[in-house]
């Protein structure tokens, strides 16, 4: 008896070290990712808060306040955040799907040329790009409006979803295309049925990427938006000097979507996806 | 029941390599079972996705039934490729798999079902409908591929090394599976293999191909008895090469004359080739020469003999009685059967590795 229930202490022992490891990893993870925003939260619901004091000394919900009242226009700006987020997302879907597929799937003269131009707006600084648009911009009309800002943040985002895909599309074998062709799919057919389904936890990364990276742009909204085009980003840096805790009721405003889409599309992002193998490519 | 005629076909990939596949006559016959057989990379896969569509030829035609298809898209010719590593649908279950022909084209759901049901009894895999395809072993797998294409009851039904993925047990069932259903819908039938003993016992005729270009076209026995070159009877197994010249049904060699009736040249330099398994040990007689054994292997169901004539060395394989017949060194007759003989033209120094082994 003794001799067959030996082994099973060690196996236990051997899992509780493994959930314990895992506990350890998700508080740590827990205490990067959240613990920043806490004395945001703090910042947003305090009225005195001091040196040497750990805490406020008095609240105050008037930042909250300051938040929801239309004379700041904290909800128009949100609206208007989303509303370019998710047209530059569209816009980086249409463009970088296509894109990705190319570099992913075909061999072509100057291939290596175009991935370095694509990586480019990301290497180079922001503000060194958009100087040049912006006077592009202001001789076609495309200063001071959604419009205008939504193209500007394609620069910085359009690069992630094109990678993102073709990494997608280098594991991706195309033979299952014509299999689908000779059983009969015509083309639109084959993209819907047999591509879109196997690309599909790509455009889910690559468009997280491109809603967050528009969502919190700052230097290319104020340049190309020219003070017309007011998003979160502009109106959180206008509070930061002068009013901390509006600001840091902002920022918890400002933090939200990016969490929340994070938790939505969590299956997508798992380590041995093809989709986050792209991202190795940036 | 199609008959598929390739005219001319040709495919260049790249202006700087040979043609993948070279001006390739072929007329496949309705209803059989035709192999396209040939060494990696002689373009038997490339012939084939041209014929299915998903390849457009450089120039030369394909006919279906004495109509070009070329300018017809793939989805509509009705010749279905299986592919060599199966390409299951990963995301659909079995029965979206093997239903996505119908699909595809608008039969209602109800049919659909029935139909993938007589499909995955015609395979034998009943029961599989809701199954993903990583649940299922290779050979499930080859066998819902092939369900898939034949629910849409193609013309010209392709497939693309279709035991190659198999273990030996495998291999055997699913090649009995293939000849079933091929005879009983009467499908034209093309698979690809780089196997001969897999094209001589599963086709009713095969296509040699070499380098892109049509090497010999037969049925599976002429590739034995009746090659048309040395290269063709080297890639068919073990046959001994002896140079020498042809007149007047003899062939005069340099360890003798023998008698040969059956000849592919009427007269001039040839080949004289004889299998192994036809050269007679220890007889004398007509058309025998004397040699010495040089080394045998016992094999239990055959025995295997290095002999030397003259300056020459061939391989003898027997019965394995004789093997006690013959010591290492001993002089003995050899006869090569004039029936069995066949004399070739020598076309060697192209194909400097097929020169003259044993």
């Amino acid at each position: 008896m003794t001799t067959a229930t030996a082994p099973f202490p060690r196996i236990r022992s051997r899992t509780v070290g493994r959930t314990t490891l895992r506990w350890v990893g998700i508080m740590g993870l827990l205490s990067f990712l959240v613990a920043p925003m806490v004395p945001l939260f703090i910042w947003s619901i305090s009225f005195r808060w001091f040196y040497p004091d750990i805490l406020p000394s008095e609240y105050s919900a008037r930042a909250w306040e300051q938040v929801i009242s239309p004379t700041n226009n904290v909800i128009g700006a949100t609206g208007q955040t989303t509303l370019i987020a998710l047209l530059c997302t569209v816009l980086s879907v249409l463009l970088g799907v296509p894109a990705g597929r190319a570099l992913g799937l075909h061999n072509f003269k100057g291939k290596r040329i175009v991935e370095v131009l694509i990586l480019a707006p990301i290497i180079v600084p922001g503000l060194a790009v958009v100087l040049g648009i912006d006077t592009m911009f202001i001789r076609y009309g495309l200063s001071g409006n959604i419009l205008g800002v939504t193209l500007v943040h394609l620069v910085p985002t359009l690069p992630y979803m094109t990678l993102v895909m073709s990494g997608v599309y280098a594991n991706y074998d195309v033979d299952y295309e014509l299999q689908a062709r000779s059983l009969g799919a015509r083309r639109w057919a084959t993209q819907r049925y047999v591509t879109l389904p196997a690309v599909f936890p790509g455009v889910v990364v690559g468009a997280l990427f491109t809603f967050l990276i528009s969502w919190s742009q700052y230097v290319l909204t104020l340049l190309i938006g020219d003070g017309q085009v007011e998003t979160l980003p502009i109106l959180l840096f206008n509070f930061a000097r002068s009013e901390p805790a509006i600001a840091g009721a902002l920022s918890v405003v400002f933090i939200l979507p990016g969490i929340l889409v994070l938790l939505l599309s969590s299956k997508y992002l798992s380590g041995d996806s093809a989709a986050v193998g792209g991202i190795g490519n940036i | 029941m199609t008959q598929v005629t390739l005219s001319g076909l040709t495919k260049i990939f790249d202006q700087k390599n040979p043609p993948a596949v070279d001006n390739l006559d072929l007329e496949i016959e309705s209803g059989k079972l035709t192999a396209l057989l040939g060494p990696s990379g002689c373009g038997k896969t490339t012939t084939m996705k041209m014929i299915a569509g998903l390849l457009r030829p450089t120039s030369g035609d394909i006919l279906f039934d004495g109509d070009s298809i070329l300018s017809i898209k793939p989805e509509e010719r009705g010749a279905v490729m299986v592919f060599q590593n199966y390409l299951l649908f990963p995301y659909m279950t079995i029965a979206d798999n093997i239903g996505f022909g119908l699909k595809m084209r608008k039969v209602n759901k109800k049919e659909i079902k029935s139909r993938v049901q007589d499909m995955l009894d015609l395979v034998q895999l009943p029961g599989f409908e809701e199954r993903k395809p990583n649940q299922l072993s290779g050979g499930q797998q080859q066998r819902i591929a092939l369900a898939r294409a034949l629910i849409v009851q193609p013309n010209v039904l392709l497939l693309d090394e279709p035991l190659s993925n198999l273990d030996a047990h495998l291999r055997d069932e699913m090649r009995v599976l293939i000849r079933r259903i091929q005879t009983e819908m009467g499908i034209t039938t093309v698979f690809v293999t780089h196997d001969q003993e897999e094209a001589v016992v599963l086709a009713d005729k095969v296509a040699l191909l070499f380098d892109g270009r049509l090497q010999q076209f037969d049925a599976p026995d002429s590739f034995y008895d009746t090659p048309n070159t040395v290269e063709i009877a080297t890639f068919f197994g073990g046959t001994n090469f002896i140079p020498g010249y042809y007149l007047d049904g003899t062939i005069t060699t340099d360890i003798g004359v023998f008698d040969a009736p059956h000849s592919l040249v009427p007269e001039g330099n040839a080949v004289l080739s004889i299998r192994p398994e036809a050269v007679d040990l220890g007889e004398g007689g007509e058309n025998s020469v004397s040699g010495t054994v040089l080394s045998h292997v016992y094999a239990g169901r055959y025995a295997r003999f290095q002999i030397r004539i003259g300056d020459i060395e061939i391989e003898a394989v027997t019965e394995p009685g004789q093997v006690k017949l013959f010591a290492d060194g001993d002089n003995i007759p050899v006869k090569f059967d004039p029936d069995k003989i066949w004399v070739l033209g020598t076309d060697t120094e192209k194909h400097p590795s097929a020169a003259y082994t044993g």
